[in-house]
């Protein structure tokens, strides 16, 4: 470990100096290499022998795959002097888009305003990069980004010079206006005209500093906020693609469970504005001019249904299969030396707020697709191959996703939606019922977490953590069709290999125990029984709860407060401030009345550092207060965040992210759950699932996004979840004096809803909206 | 086909469809207006939460046939006229001053929802509590509950 050779980015002539690409055509289109940005390692001697993230992460490891599709994100300036930027990303809420608009805006002195950024549709050219996944979009394009614009505003001066008479060297660009000494300017709009060239050339650039930019590192709000607040931003279901009418698909009782006959078939078909009835892979798909007649169709059919892929069994199954899976520990149990602690981790849906959906239009020699997908690629290729058209045919267009969390990365409702449209003959608009997507959708996989420390005359000597998890899906690979392949080989190994390579590449603890050992192990049977997906933040969330409730109890057992006990022990600096800041903002060590209590936690990875500072309630009658319909529980009323989340692009959106993330952790830790009883899951809502609401919401929170020394930016999607998640357990533990070891919380409780029915597979629309106003 | 009438966004309008289908439907598939979102229709997530006669409601659980032709339905694109002036209502200046939204998908119902809140709370002649912001059942999934409570207040202040 720690041998990984560092690449030297081979277009990079110094520090600030790059060279970009402007492309032969008739406006000015530049370009820049995917070289551009790579991390130098910071390994620094310590007493814990270096762990893998510690030199090189995944975040690297992304990054990397990016390379050899060099040349490829290119900025284009239009008749008027606007840019236009395809991102090869996808937007699902993250605020990507608006990042990307502040960086290009910057280094081109243009208005924010003047830059147009849009989703690239699928490009199998881009190979690897076309993957919007472990926070790493800003990450991998922070400066491939800087350099295509720096490029295009060297053009438009080269071009400026020559129209005003004069040298580049005097003219100023300010606002998409360049002006020259005399007070002679001249408009992006008239310079992009000359600024074209015939042939592709290369170009070298240097970046601005800092001080020189004015829109990056302060706070800027969301390109897309106004679009959002007035319902004009459109999502994959708001399309008007023409004659593609509403779809939906009728599940199997059965997790994974397909249709084998619809013994009703005609009369479903002649049901009011029923277009089209034919069985699926997935189900019995039904088209019909509303949404509405769809579920009434799906609640009507009479289908012969086969056995899904884990008939009869429970969570409970699967929680003996994992603990057969369990590697064992090195370090023997040694009495009153070893602390050990077992931790269960529950399956939880992966869901958005917007469904599974996408439109699909299947012709007999092409189709086109939209839809909200993270790797438009791998999509295309499984697209293609579900409807047996050749990949080049089959154009996948990028939708802004009403939320991801993973989900995204797979293209389900894609293919979904083609096989739909192939068997109709006809262009769907498919879309997944609510009650499908906790039951037959992607969850995050169920895990156990076993743990052993060993303490000797007051120092921890060994840290050992075997994670043990169901097989996580990572079949879209790195987003490219090939190592989408190579993941889904036989037997599974393929998908185990790439699934070690994620855990070894993310997870790292932080602190100085000794010999630390951290394995994952999979259950690795049949990958395909549990629909997985590396739902936000994938092992972390998981792995940092269990370490952290460790941690408290390696500082309770040696008697050192848990602030002090982590500073004591804490290897990197980045993490030994974020601690620190957050000890003092969410002011550590106060007095609280017995029943509530503060918890921290923090978590290191996506090349910054995080930590979560939580006050929680759990007296009684904070804990009993009643909402009709969900799950109160304890209150998390006070929470403080801060992050080193590196070059800093747009605060507001990192703060944004770490609610966000925040809410997610928190879920996970006291209320959010699928149970697996009798083959399927019985959540099929979302006041059945529990996620983060309202009532559970904490009254305070405050973020604090702190001054860094890293000189590239770091991953936010994801970074706010884990020390969240590990914060609130923490919290729990202290202010009940018991600490939890099955998440979330409330798991073994009975159960807080009537589950719905299976068959019919969706619940009926209620009709009584009108006794509800207010 | 039966024939419905009802008021929408200021102006009347008249469809086409069988009586029975849910209003979310009749406004997203049939109407094209996208706003209100899908999200559960079941009543719970209140992603398509809109105004019927000033009150919030789910056009997911009101079958067309139980509205007349005087019912007026407001959506998040007839909000901005609802209020005194040419710019937006001020829950949505609210929102875009927090920067509440994230994806975004959830938002019109939030905001929908703010609104009638607001107003219920003000007919009852106080000031928004805690309890009202833990009362409000819209999911967002990114988790933007906390700029939400401050935009409520915020919004509650200008309106």
């Amino acid at each position: 470990m720690g041998k990984h050779p560092r690449q030297q980015p081979a277009a990079q002539l110094s520090r600030r100096s790059f060279v970009g690409y402007v492309v032969g055509g008739t406006s000015l289109m530049v370009a820049a290499d995917l070289t551009h940005g790579a991390a130098p390692a910071n390994a620094l001697p310590i007493p814990s022998l270096p762990q893998v993230p510690e030199l090189y992460d995944l975040n690297d490891f992304l990054t990397h795959c990016a390379l050899p599709t060099s040349m490829l994100v290119g900025i284009t300036i239009d008749e008027a002097g606007d840019a236009h930027f395809a991102l090869p990303r996808m937007e699902v809420g993250q605020g990507i888009t608006t990042a990307v608009a502040m960086l290009i805006a910057d280094e081109l002195d243009l208005p924010i305003e003047r830059v147009h950024v849009t989703l690239a549709p699928a490009r199998p050219e881009l190979l690897f990069n076309q993957l919007t996944g472990g926070s790493n979009s800003m990450v991998s394009l922070y400066t491939p980004i800087r350099v295509a614009a720096a490029v295009a505003r060297k053009s438009l001066l080269e071009a400026a010079a020559i129209l005003l008479g004069s040298q580049v060297t005097f003219l100023v660009a300010k606002l998409g206006v360049i002006t020259g000494p005399g007070g002679a300017s001249v408009t992006y709009a008239e310079a992009a005209r000359d600024a074209a060239s015939p042939t592709s050339r290369k170009v070298s650039v240097e970046l601005k500093e800092a001080a020189e930019r004015s829109l990056v590192g302060k706070p800027h709000k969301r390109i897309d906020a106004l679009d959002a607040v007035t319902g004009r931003k459109q999502f994959a279901m708001d399309l008007d693609v023409p004659d593609a009418l509403p779809t939906m698909v009728c599940r199997a009782p059965d997790l994974n469970g397909t249709a084998r006959a619809v013994r009703n078939e005609a009369a479903v078909a002649a049901m009011p504005g029923v277009t089209h009835v034919a069985i699926i892979a997935t189900g019995v798909a039904v088209r019909a001019r509303t949404f509405g007649q769809c579920i009434d169709a799906v609640r009507a059919m009479d289908v012969d249904w086969k056995a899904g892929t884990v008939p009869g069994k429970n969570s409970g199954d699967v929680l003996k299969e994992l603990r057969r899976a369990q590697l064992p520990l090195l370090v023997p149990k040694l009495g009153a030396t070893s602390l050990d602690g077992e931790f269960v981790f529950h399956f939880r849906s992966g869901s958005a707020l917007e469904p599974n959906c996408a439109v699909a239009d299947v012709r007999a020699d092409s189709a086109t697709v939209w839809g909200g997908l993270k790797s438009p690629i791998t999509a295309q290729g499984l697209i293609a191959k579900a409807i047996g058209l050749p990949q080049s045919k089959v154009t996948v267009n990028v939708v802004q996703g009403g939320g991801s969390f993973g989900r995204k990365l797979f293209s389900d409702a894609a293919v979904e939606a083609a096989r739909a449209s192939k068997a109709f003959g006809a262009p769907v608009k498919l879309m997944w019922h609510r009650a499908d997507e906790p039951r037959q959708g992607r969850v995050h996989p169920m895990a156990t977490s076993r743990i052993r420390a060993t303490t000797l005359l007051g120092s921890i000597i060994s840290f050992e953590q075997r994670h043990t998890s169901v097989s996580t899906d990572f079949t879209h690979g790195l987003g490219e069709r090939l190592t989408a392949e190579a993941a889904a080989l036989p037997t599974g190994l393929g998908n185990l290999a790439f699934s070690e390579s994620v855990f070894l590449l993310s997870q790292e603890l932080p602190y100085n125990f000794g010999v630390i050992t951290q394995l994952l192990n999979e259950t690795n049977l049949d990958p395909e029984r549990f629909n997985t997906s590396s739902v936000r933040n994938i092992y972390s969330p998981d792995v940092a709860t269990a370490n952290e409730l460790m941690v408290d109890q390696l500082a309770a057992r040696l008697k050192k407060d848990p602030v002090a006990f982590r500073r004591a022990h804490l290897k990197n600096k980045m993490v030994k401030r974020v601690l620190e800041r957050a000890a003092e903002l969410g002011e550590w060590g106060k007095e609280m009345p017995a029943g509530t209590a503060q918890g921290i936690a923090v978590h290191k990875e996506y090349k910054g550092a995080t930590a979560v500072l939580v006050e929680i309630d759990c007296r009684p009658a904070t804990v009993n207060r009643k909402v009709r319909d969900a799950v109160t529980g304890p209150r998390v009323t006070r929470v403080t965040v801060v992050i080193d989340a590196g070059v800093v692009i747009n605060p507001t959106g990192i703060e944004a992210q770490m609610m966000g993330g925040f809410s997610d952790g928190m879920a996970q830790a006291l209320t959010y759950s699928n149970h697996l009883i009798d083959g399927h899951f019985l959540e099929a809502s979302w006041d059945n699932s529990a996620y983060t609401r309202q009532w559970n919401t904490p009254f305070e929170f405050r973020c604090e996004v702190m001054e860094s020394e890293s000189k590239e930016p770091g991953g936010v999607g994801e970074a706010g979840v884990a020390a969240s998640m590990a914060a609130v357990a923490c919290a729990y533990a202290r202010a009940t004096g018991k600490m939890p070891t099955e998440f979330p919380i409330n798991f073994n409780d009975q159960l807080h809803f009537q589950p719905k029915s299976f068959v019919p597979s969706v619940p009926e629309s209620p009709t009584d909206g009108l006794d509800h106003t207010f | 086909m039966p024939t419905h009438t009802f008021r929408l966004n200021g102006e009347t309008v008249t469809v086409d469809v069988e009586d029975g289908v849910r209003i979310l439907w009749v406004l997203r598939d049939v109407l094209g207006v996208t706003g209100p979102k899908y999200g559960c229709g079941i009543n719970v997530c209140k992603a398509c939460t809109s105004h019927i006669n000033g009150k919030a409601f789910n056009p997911c659980s009101v079958p067309i046939d139980a509205i007349g032709a005087e019912d007026e339905i407001t959506t998040i694109e007839g909000l901005a006229d609802t209020a005194p002036g040419d710019g937006l209502h001020p829950m949505q200046d609210a929102w875009l001053e927090h920067d509440v939204a994230q994806c975004g998908y959830c938002q019109p119902g939030q905001i929908m929802t703010a609104v009638a809140l607001v107003n219920k709370v003000r007919k009852e002649g106080r000031a928004i509590t805690e309890d009202d912001l833990d009362s409000i059942r819209n999911v967002c999934r990114c988790g933007t509950y906390s700029r939400i409570r401050e935009a409520v207040r915020t919004g509650a202040e200008a309106m």
